[in-house]
């Protein structure tokens, strides 16, 4: 590692990414610093998630390079992807919790493939990962009694099991109540500033995102309409970053899915 | 669905290529996980027992009814020609060589097979597999080589509880309730069955065919479309091609085997 660590964990330039000819993003170059929260928004099916698996290694892009602290993750083989994913965690949408392992065998699941930590030293390290996200409480349940909320918070106590040094985030708040989208979104906050993360995730929530995030970063039709702090982005006068913070159903976003025109598919002469 | 349109041929024939081409793949990972996952000999205990104990029961009432069948039917033929002493080796030969490794895999395939597939397409599914990665833990060695090694491991011992259940049966019916001569059926099976040649061949037999069904049920798992419906076709799918690769590697081992 470099002696002194730059501004950005992650890094992308001039990523191009697509499935066939669909193009999910389009020659994206963008910075995510250290030590902060950073929000990724945009349409649906806009190619958020999408540089969460670039940024994993799950997905590899088609030009461009992916740098994790330095380091480009799109040609790295096996051993070197694994090795830089250990200092990642990752907190998938509907938290993927192991369906066959209780909460407390599920957060110690990274601590035994990774450790050969001693049976108490592991209950211990659970016991506060879980604590950091208030379910201590909840350790011998099954993920089949925990409500979505709880499971999500369970995974992020696994994500962070190896004390990683970004954490990703994806959705993290959709189909939460009010009480438990608080109570995430303020857990994002905390767990960076105590742990000295590096924090980004992926958000359609407006309010609770632009309350806790450092950096915004807005994309749109494969490309980033804008990127700053939540002030800048909330003032920014781009139109389709305008239609987003103000949810309006059409504008430089289309409404309509791309297809014929309204007049050969009605056989209405075009006037 | 109209087959003789060339582009419709060729996709399907690509389809087909690539579907074997992720198969191959798959096997070399698997291949080459498969020592490093027997240091961890608890995740494949596991499995054993999973895999094991759950057919039990299938396997040896199957056998057992089998064997009754067999008693029947191989007594009424025999004692036509006045043989009806060799029953208990009739009986026996047919489940050592024959019926035991071939029965019991094709029951594997139903019980064992699915749920094995439906298990690991729902991880899927459920975004496991992807998680594990995330983490940094192969989910190759750490989810299919302790399953593959648990096929390979119990189908030899539950097709031994088949055919010996299977002789049990023959006995009942032949001994028991018709009255073949209890001393003359089981000095039959004693000198004409060999160790090498039948019983040890009807092994090797059972250990290919958990080998073919395990993986099988595991590439189907592991390919499966990530959705339920994906998950209810690959299901289907582990026991239609498990089964078909048994019966078909059974009578290319049975010509290897037992030609002269």
């Amino acid at each position: 590692m470099a002696a002194s660590p730059s501004e950005s964990l992650v890094e992308l330039r001039h990523l191009t990414f697509g499935y066939g000819d669909r193009v999910i993003l389009d020659d994206v170059s963008l910075v995510v610093p250290r030590g902060k929260v950073t929000a990724l928004m945009g349409a649906s099916g806009g190619g958020k998630t999408t540089i969460l698996r670039l940024i994993g290694g799950q997905n590899r892009a088609q030009s461009g390079q992916t740098l994790f602290d330095g380091q480009d993750i799109g040609p790295m083989n096996q051993r070197d992807l694994y090795a830089a994913r250990r200092r990642m965690g990752m907190l998938f949408q509907f938290g993927a919790l192991f369906a066959d392992l209780s909460v407390f065998e599920n957060v110690a699941f990274p601590l035994r493939e990774h450790t050969d930590l001693p049976e108490p030293l592991i209950r211990d390290i659970v016991l506060m990962k879980l604590n950091a996200v208030g379910l201590r409480g909840a350790r011998d349940l099954m993920p089949s009694d925990l409500s979505g909320g709880m499971a999500r918070r369970i995974a992020l106590a696994r994500a962070i099991a190896l004390d990683p040094e970004l954490v990703m985030y994806d959705e993290p708040f959709s189909g939460l109540d009010p009480i438990s989208l608080g109570t995430a979104a303020r857990l994002i906050r905390q767990l960076n500033d105590s742990m000295g993360l590096t924090s980004i995730f992926v958000s359609h929530e407006l309010e609770q995102t632009f309350a806790i995030a450092d950096h915004v970063i807005i994309l749109a039709n494969g490309k980033i309409a804008t990127q700053g702090t939540p002030g800048q982005v909330r003032q920014s006068t781009d139109p389709l970053v305008y239609q987003y913070v103000n949810a309006l159903p059409d504008g430089p976003v289309r409404f309509h899915y791309p297809g014929p025109s309204v007049a050969d598919d009605f056989g209405v002469a075009a006037s | 669905m109209s087959w003789y349109k060339p582009a419709d041929l060729g996709l399907g024939v690509r389809r087909q290529l690539a579907g074997l081409g992720y198969g191959a793949r798959l096997f070399g990972r698997l291949l080459a996980t498969l020592l490093p996952a027997l240091r961890r000999f608890a995740l494949v205990r596991d499995q054993i027992h999973f895999l094991g104990n759950y057919s039990l029961a299938i396997i040896a009432v199957s056998g057992l009814f089998v064997g009754f069948v067999f008693g029947l039917q191989g007594y009424y033929t025999l004692q036509r020609y006045g043989s009806s002493e060799a029953l208990g080796l009739l009986v026996t030969l047919s489940l050592v060589r024959e019926l035991g490794p071939v029965v019991t895999a094709l029951l594997f395939a139903g019980r064992a097979g699915t749920s094995l597939t439906a298990e690991i397409g729902l991880m899927k599914a459920g975004e496991q597999i992807s998680v594990m990665e995330m983490m940094a833990v192969d989910p190759v060695q750490r989810i299919l080589a302790p399953r593959f090694w648990a096929g390979v491991i119990t189908m030899p011992l539950l097709a031994a509880v088949f055919s010996a259940m299977g002789i049990i049966g023959g006995w009942v019916v032949g001994v028991l309730m018709i009255g073949v001569d209890a001393g003359s059926f089981w000095s039959q099976i004693q000198g004409g069955v060999d160790v090498w040649k039948d019983v040890g061949n009807g092994v090797i037999k059972s250990i290919v065919f958990g080998f073919t069904v395990t993986f099988v049920a595991l590439l189907q798992g592991y390919g499966a479309q990530p959705t339920p419906e994906g998950v209810a076709s690959a299901t289907t799918r582990t026991v239609v091609v498990a089964s078909l690769a048994v019966l078909g590697l059974d009578f290319i081992l049975t010509a290897m085997m037992f030609t002269i």
